[in-house]
């Protein structure tokens, strides 16, 4: 088991410098000099601007001082190796935008983000199993049509178009207001509440984030859970355990579950990269600090060493849910960590 | 380990069953395929949705436009929204009458207006957010531009994004997962490899990223949608490659001396199409979504085009205006769910595992 995981993160390694490759070059293929844009404090910066005359010479002193400092005056595979090296002390530099250090701001944003989709994921399997249970145990009844139906629906509702459909009816527009239009909790929100309180104020906020993250996963993913356990229940050993006269509660728990659970752990993996994604949007909409949001105003302010940094930690964040969930797919099916190609 | 979300089976070797039913009159296996999608009322009903998109977004111009179908003015007769394709075909010019004039306020003339006459691009500011009436059917936006106009001719927009994207997506996918699944060994190895790289990305924010580095421009939305949706399709045309490459047919091919391109492309690759088309399918509604997610972002679409995504964003800052929400949004999300019902249907067509559960 830990010498599968050793070789699966060792395999890893190439897999990591061929994305931060690939987002490295984009970046400096971008239009623009990064030296030049850091003197303007980023695009959104308003000190480049009005520089006057006399100022223009030092400007120009410190933009060739920046190139030299961070190797941007010398050839592309020395630039990337330099980051990479950085990477090692978890430097990534300092933001155009305010000079500060580019991990820090991360840092500082990880925990919102991080737990927006931690309650995505547990929302998302929480209702997708029992409903595809449901559906997988009684086939072709109203309740299993229904549910198949709204699935195929409901993930086809474009994330954007729930998203502005709850700001402007529910979210105190023009209509109702059952949940706040903004942040992650109210803005008199105080230590000493209660912690009743704290929780109701909190989980006021997050909910509406949390469920139009977690929508469209679920939609999928029940789906998924409804095909395998109809595969597993069609299986002999199924019929052999009711043969028996084992109670059908016992069949479909002990017997059934377990194995159609199998495929849902790998659907971690690519849930996890559009939980992200998708936090982009959340965020940016309901205003939430979180990484989506630092991205976005990153990306919109050429702000290159965040952004850079900001694409390697989420390309990391999704070589985890790989691993994870070839981990625990692994720990359900043993026969995988006995050198079988994962397909 | 990650796939195409609602790909509930994978399609594995649909082609060879399918041409195994296909009856002996010899009719080909597209004309199998239609005549069973046929029978599917659902996906058929997705499949006349595609189709009244696309007539949307063909003759966008004949049912949003600010010029007139017929002018008859200074007892001349024009056909303006005719000559329009001419002017832009640099065939010929506007009458210097009709150079630069309001056709809706020219006096003592006839005209025929088609049933929305705005374009989208029709500022108005007298007439910021008009709500739904007879005049604009989906209200204005904040510059007094009719939404319908900016609806009509978003279908283009998005339908060709979706479509353009896609083909890229597939020229990409279909020759690196042929390469792949027909020589096998390293060469597998190291495009598979790449396979994983692509998986490991960040899409939606290298997406964001590009789109916004670079100046706005369709072609490159288009171009960046394309380049990195094509994993699915690839990884599909490997295994099926991997499993034609086997066959006696293509072996006694190789056998006769026919060139590896011929081979693969002649020969293996319309037997392998069955599967990817799909996944192609599908792909198209997935690159519409995040098309409106780009320029719900404000990034991707030059400013000045209206695209669905662009209405949805702003409603997000002017949020009395329902109706800039209301319309775009179920207009990408019709779009979408009747792509996906087509490639379900087509899915239950190809899939011959499938048949016998239905």
């Amino acid at each position: 088991m830990a010498s599968y995981a050793l070789k699966r993160m060792f395999l890893m390694i190439p897999t990591f410098i061929g994305v931060t490759l690939i987002g490295f070059l984009i970046m400096r293929l971008a239009p623009g000099d990064p030296a030049e844009l850091r003197a303007a404090g980023g695009l959104g910066g308003a000190s480049g601007a009005g520089v006057s005359l006399e100022k223009r010479g030092a400007v120009d002193e410190a933009v060739a001082q920046w190139r030299a400092q961070y190797g941007l005056d010398r050839p592309v595979q020395v630039q990337y190796a330099l980051w990479l090296k950085n990477l090692f002390t978890l430097n990534f530099g300092e933001s155009f935008k305010d000079n500060q250090s580019v991990w820090n701001k991360i840092v500082e944003r990880v925990p919102v983000t991080v737990k927006l989709n931690l309650l995505s994921l547990m929302v998302v399997y929480l209702v997708a199993i029992p409903l595809g249970m449901y559906s997988a145990t009684h086939p072709n009844s109203l309740g299993d049509q229904v549910t198949t139906l709204a699935a195929f629906v409901l993930f086809a509702v474009p994330l954007v178009w729930a998203a502005t459909m709850a700001i402007v009816f529910i979210c105190g527009g023009d209509f109702y207001y059952l949940f706040p239009p903004a942040g992650l909790a109210s803005l008199d929100y105080a230590d000493d509440w209660p912690l009743w309180r704290k929780f109701k104020d909190q989980a006021w906020h997050v909910f509406l984030p949390v469920l139009l993250m977690s929508y469209d996963g679920f939609a999928g993913l029940s789906r998924y859970m409804r095909a395998s356990m109809l595969e597993v229940l069609s299986q002999d050993f199924v019929q052999v355990a009711r043969a028996k006269g084992l109670e059908e509660r016992l069949v479909i728990f002990k017997h059934v579950l377990r194995n159609s659970l199998i495929p849902q752990v790998t659907m971690l993996a690519s849930i996890l990269p559009g939980l992200l994604g998708g936090s982009v949007i959340i965020e940016t909409i309901f205003s939430i600090p979180g990484l989506g949001q630092l991205g976005y105003e990153s990306v919109l302010a050429r702000d290159y060493p965040t952004v850079m940094a900001l694409f390697t930690v989420s390309a990391v964040l999704t070589l985890i849910g790989i691993l994870i969930s070839d981990l625990l797919l692994s720990v359900v099916d043993p026969r995988i960590a006995f050198g079988r190609r994962l397909q | 380990m990650s796939s195409t979300p609602l790909n509930t089976a994978q399609p594995a070797s649909g082609n060879a069953a399918a041409v195994e039913n296909a009856p002996p009159s010899g009719e080909g296996l597209w004309a199998s395929v239609w005549k069973q999608f046929k029978r599917k009322p659902v996906a058929l009903a997705g499949f006349y949705l595609v189709c009244f998109l696309a007539f949307m977004a063909v003759f966008g111009d004949f049912l949003a436009n600010d010029k007139p179908y017929y002018l008859s003015y200074k007892g001349k007769s024009y056909f303006p929204v005719f000559r329009g394709y001419l002017v832009d075909a640099r065939l010929t010019q506007w009458p210097a009458e009709l150079l630069n004039v309001e056709y809706k306020k020219l006096d003592g003339a006839t005209a025929i207006f088609p049933p929305i006459p705005y374009r989208p691009t029709n500022i108005d500011l007298f007439a910021p957010y008009e709500t739904p009436s007879k005049d604009h059917w989906f209200g204005t936006d904040t510059l007094g531009r009719d939404i319908m106009a900016g609806m009509i001719h978003g279908a283009r927009i998005s339908l060709s994004i979706g479509f353009v994207a896609v083909g890229i997506a597939v020229v990409i996918g279909v020759i690196l997962g042929a390469i792949a699944g027909y020589f096998g060994s390293w060469v597998d190895l190291v495009i598979s490899r790449l396979f994983e790289v692509m998986l490991a990305i960040p899409t939606f924010f290298l997406l964001i990223t590009v789109a916004a580095i670079f100046p706005p421009s369709i072609f490159l939305t288009m171009a960046i949608i394309g380049s990195t949706s094509w994993v699915g399709i690839a990884r599909f045309t490997r295994n099926e490659f991997l499993r034609i490459r086997n066959l006696d047919y293509v072996t006694s091919a190789i056998a006769l001396g026919v060139p590896d391109r011929t081979v693969m492309f002649k020969h293996i690759l319309p037997n392998a199409l069955a599967p990817v088309i799909v996944s192609v399918v599908l792909g198209i509604a997935g690159a519409i979504l995040v098309e409106s997610a780009l320029s719900f972002l404000g990034i991707g679409v030059p400013a000045e085009l209206v695209t669905w995504g662009s209405i949805l964003h702003e409603a997000s800052g002017a949020t009395f205006a329902w109706w800039l929400a209301v319309f775009p949004g179920a207009a990408i999300f019709i779009t979408v769910l009747s792509y996906y019902l087509v490639g379900e249907g087509l899915r239950e067509v190809l899939d011959p595992r499938l048949r016998g559960l239905r």
